[in-house]
Formats: structure tokens, sequence, C-alpha cells
């Protein structure tokens, strides 16, 4: 495709579009929306989102030009370099910031860009892969460039953010030590949150941006309640015995996950995605990050299933908590850079994090499989 | 081991029982290690692990949750929701790298000024043995230039429509958005 700094042309899939009509005579008198759309540590789900508007998507190529869309298409870093500051309308960024690439790119953006939108989870709050500030990052290295079981590396190659070949010097972008939200390096405008953020949303906050119509600067595109509050099921007392993990039990479809025993974020987490999981039958995994008054998203969560805990003897407790595998993993699963610590303190003798999870003995031991987590570090012993 | 660095202890006191166990051991002129901070609550259960979290965040090399005797809570159940919470907490702040003599939960009744000198005195030792906590801001290179001043926008260049200037930030959690997250 072309490698110059034009957008989508009026040429483009915007032809003859069904949208067509006295908003697009608006939009011509204003120009087109000019926009970019930015992948970084992330797992490309967000960008299939976009497309997942389905032929909405043809609206938004009728409002807007594309500037930058690496999963899409193939403009060049240099191409948005040589735009002017502030020349793009929109900037979504997905993705947490995991290297100097990405780091660049949010500077980048930012500066070409009049409104920057934080575009799902991990750049809203680390996401998925701020888990890994768990590890440290040689920790990281160690175990891909050399632990995994497929691992072939006898020489112990590691990559190098510089190599001197003889035609010049190559670079690779630098690994940073953590994984971390966007705003950490930039003002960001808008928070839409979501694994990935719902079609729903993203045509809501394609349609405001054209319109004009804005929330206030800094606004989370989601509601204000919590998932909880938008969940269609039965809620009773909440007094839970033992708890499950979700391939153990088939759920009631109509009662509470979390009355059943299974860890459903519902309590702790942003309402917007209309519930999908715990529709499906699924516990709520957390991605839409925490509400407007909550500070930790993973330790209010923590906080709320200990407290629905039926039991006043602390060895009864003890072994039903043992049931919640990786707690930090498991509340903090969106969250990780987002959290209070950021990740995890390299505190004198404490353990690694995967020893550390699998120290507590699982409630009726024998009953449940030999962890993931012991295999690895296993594994891990074991190739050293 | 540092013989001259003295950890900082948050404490968690219940005002029913512990605090006024504190006072007791205050009016019988009983001595204890002063490396420990009281934050009066009105219960144990009143302690959300984000306190605890946010301690550690804030630089305590320690932090010590004391409530009322289990059956002997001023409000019935507040201390059973502590001793449901400790143990999930307990290994939550091992999977944050967090060592387990940095934290702990105890029972302090108000005529138990003694056991709260026994309590700091080990715990304060122990954390002695350990050092300071080293949080994770050292860890985390890449933040330091952004951790201040993160309401600035970088070059300063970019004011938004209108003359506002752009916060950081999810509005009303500045705890996590500002510079104390990391601090």
């Amino acid at each position: 495709m072309t490698d110059t700094a034009h957008g989508l042309g009026a040429g483009g899939p915007a032809a003859g579009s069904p949208g067509a009509g006295a908003e697009d005579e608006a939009v011509q008198a204003r120009g087109k929306l000019k926009l970019a759309f930015f992948w970084a540590a992330a797992c490309g789900g967000c960008d299939v989102a976009v497309l997942d508007i389905h032929e909405k998507i043809l609206d938004v190529a009728a409002l807007a030009d594309i500037y930058l869309w690496p999963v899409a298409m193939d403009f060049k870093y240099k191409d948005v370099e040589a735009l002017p500051d502030r020349f793009l309308d929109v900037a979504f960024y997905n993705g947490a910031v995991r290297n100097s690439e990405q780091e660049h790119m949010a500077h980048l953006l930012r500066r070409k860009a009049k409104t920057l939108v934080a575009f799902g989870s991990c750049a809203c709050f680390g996401g998925i892969p701020s888990l890994a500030n768990l590890f440290d990052r040689e920790e990281i290295l160690d175990w891909v460039y050399g632990g995994t079981f497929s691992t072939e590396n006898p020489a112990g190659v590691r990559p190098q953010p510089r190599f001197t070949a003889p035609e010049g010097e190559l670079t690779l972008p630098e690994f940073y030590a953590g994984a971390y939200r966007l705003q950490d390096f930039v003002p960001v405008d808008y928070f839409l949150p979501g694994c990935p953020p719902t079609p729903e949303w993203i045509l809501k906050a394609v349609e405001a941006i054209a319109s004009g119509n804005l929330p206030p600067r800094g606004a989370v595109l989601a509601l204000d309640k919590t998932v909880c509050d938008t969940c269609p099921r039965e809620k009773t007392d909440k007094k839970v015995k033992e708890f499950h993990r979700h391939y153990e039990i088939i759920p009631d479809p109509e009662r509470c996950l979390l009355e059943q025993g299974l860890i459903c974020m519902g309590p702790a987490t942003r309402g917007g995605c209309g519930a999908l999981c715990p529709s499906a039958n699924m516990p709520c995994r957390g991605c839409y990050g925490p509400t407007r008054e909550v500070v930790d998203q993973g330790a209010k969560m923590l906080s709320a299933v200990a407290s629905i805990l039926d039991s006043d003897d602390e060895e009864e407790i003890r072994l039903a908590l043992a049931r919640i595998e990786d707690p930090a993993g498991t509340f903090w699963r969106f969250g990780m850079a987002a959290s209070l610590l950021g990740g995890r303190a390299f505190d004198a003798g404490s353990a690694p994090p995967d020893r550390a999870a699998s120290a507590t003995p699982p409630a009726g031991a024998g009953a449940t499989p030999p962890t993931r987590a012991g295999a690895d570090v296993a594994a891990r012993g074991g190739k050293k | 081991m540092n013989q001259d660095f003295e950890p900082k202890i948050l404490g968690f006191f219940c005002n029913w029982c512990s605090y006024a166990g504190a006072d007791l051991a205050g009016v019988s002129r009983l001595k204890y290690p002063a490396n420990l901070r009281i934050v009066r609550v009105m219960c144990s259960g009143r302690v959300e692990p984000t306190m605890v979290l946010k301690a550690f965040a804030c630089g305590a090399d320690g932090v010590l949750i004391s409530g009322c005797h289990p059956g002997d809570c001023h409000y019935q159940q507040g201390n059973y929701k502590t001793l449901r919470r400790v143990p999930l907490l307990e290994r939550t702040l091992a999977q944050f790298g967090i060592h387990p003599a940095r934290f702990r939960l105890t029972w302090i009744s108000a005529n138990e000024g003694q056991k709260l000198v026994q309590v700091v005195t080990e715990m304060v030792e122990e954390i002695k043995k350990l050092g300071p906590f080293p949080g994770t801001r050292a860890r985390f290179p890449e933040l330091a230039p952004h951790l201040s001043g993160a309401t600035v926008i970088p070059g300063g260049a970019i004011p938004a429509p209108g003359g506002a200037t752009t916060t950081v930030g999810v509005p009303g959690a500045t705890l996590v958005a500002g510079g104390e997250t990391h601090d």
C-alpha cells in the first residue's frame, strides 16, 4: 500500500456508504476526521474490536481518514513524524507501554493528535501484559531465551538494543523493566476500557468525537456503576462456604456467580460491557477496571471475596481461601500496572511469586491436580 | 544488617481493644520501640487491603493490624472480617514480593499492654534484620522521569481546547494516577 502521508481518501470504502446524508455534508464542511490507531504491547484484540463494528466501519470511513493503522495499513512512523503537530483529530492507542518504541509512539501520537484515547484495558490499566510486573526483566529474559521447554539457545544469545554489523549499526527497541499504562508517560484525554472495548462504546466514542459532543477530558467512556449493577442475575445474601474454579462446576444460569463460589470480579469492576461474561455463565474477570471511587481494583475485590466467606474458624477460612490459586493474577488480572505497588517488590528473602502462590497447600489436598506454577518451577529448576 | 536502620511500622489499631491496650502500655510506663505509628480505626474490620498496600507503596517497612480477640468485637463481627481477609492478603503480599515478617495481624485486648510491647519488639527486630522495604520505585526506572509533575503536559506544547490543561488519569482515582502510585 501507499507509503506516503495520505489518509484513506474519498475513493476508499467511503464512497457510496449507507451513512451518506445530511450528517455527511456537515462532516464535509468541517473536513473529515483524521484518525490514527496504534498497537503497543497487546494481543491484537483491540484492533479486531475496531473491525467488529462491522458495516459501521463504513460510516467511520465516511467520517474519517486514517493516517496510521499498523495492523491494517502500511503507513510508516516517519509519515506520522512528518505531520504537523496537532494535525490528527484522534489517536487511539491500544496496548501497554512495554518498550522504548512504544513509549516513542506514545509521545509522538500525543504531539500529533488533538485527542489521545487510551483504547482497551492494557492502555488504561496495563492489562494482561502488566502481570509480567510480578517478574524482573532478567527473570523474563532468562525464561524466554533459556527456560522454556522449547527454547534451543545453547549459546545463550540475548537480543541487544544495539548491534554493529558490517553494513552498519542495527537497533532494536529497549525492553523495559515493566509494562506500563499509557497515562504513565503522556496525558490521556479519554479512557475506553475493556478487553477489548465493546463495539457499542467504540461507536459511541467515534460518534461523540465526530459530532464534537464530548465528555469532560479525562473521562472514562463507560458507566460509573459496577458490573453487578448491570448484571441480570439474581442476587441474595452472599454467603459462600467454598470457592471453585470455573471449570469445576456448571453454574446455575440464574443465580449470582459469586454466591455460587466462583470468583466474579463484578463488585469491583466498572460496568458498561453489558455484563457480557456473567450473561454467558462466565465470571467477570474485571477488564473494565475499577469504578471512580476505587483506588485499587484488586485490593477491593480481595476484600469483597473474603467478606462473603461464611466461616469464623481460622483453619476453615485458610483452607477455603487456599482454593484461590493465584490472588495477584486473579484480582489484578487487568490492572497490575495500575495497582498501588505497580508490580512485585524485590524484598530481601521473599519468594518468587510462582513459588509463593503454590506455597499454600490446596484445600482437600489430592483433589486438586498439580498446579501449572509448580510444574513451571520444576522445569525451570531442571533447565538451569 | 544495617544497625542504624529504624523501620517505620504503621499500625492500624481498633478503638475498643487494641488502642486501649496501647493506652494501657502508656499509662503503665511500659517501654516499646518507637518505630510504631498507630492509626486508630473504629474496628480492625475497617482496615481494607487497600490501606495495607498503600502503606507499603508509601514507604512503610511494616504494617501491623490489631483488633479485639475473636468473639470480643465491639461490633460483633468486625474482627471476623479481618480474620477472613488476612490469609488471602498474606498470600497476595507474598506475590507482591513483600516478606511475611513485614505484615502481621494480632489480637490485643484493652488489658494486654504487655502483649503490645512484645509484638512490637519482635516485629521491629525481625524487620531490622530484613532492612528497609525496597518498594517498587527503583524497580521501574522508566517511570522515574514521569513521577513528578504527572499532570504537566510533556513539552508544554499541547494546550487543550479552551485553554484547559489536560490532566493525567482517571478522575477521582488520583491516588493511582498521580505521583503517589510508586512513591
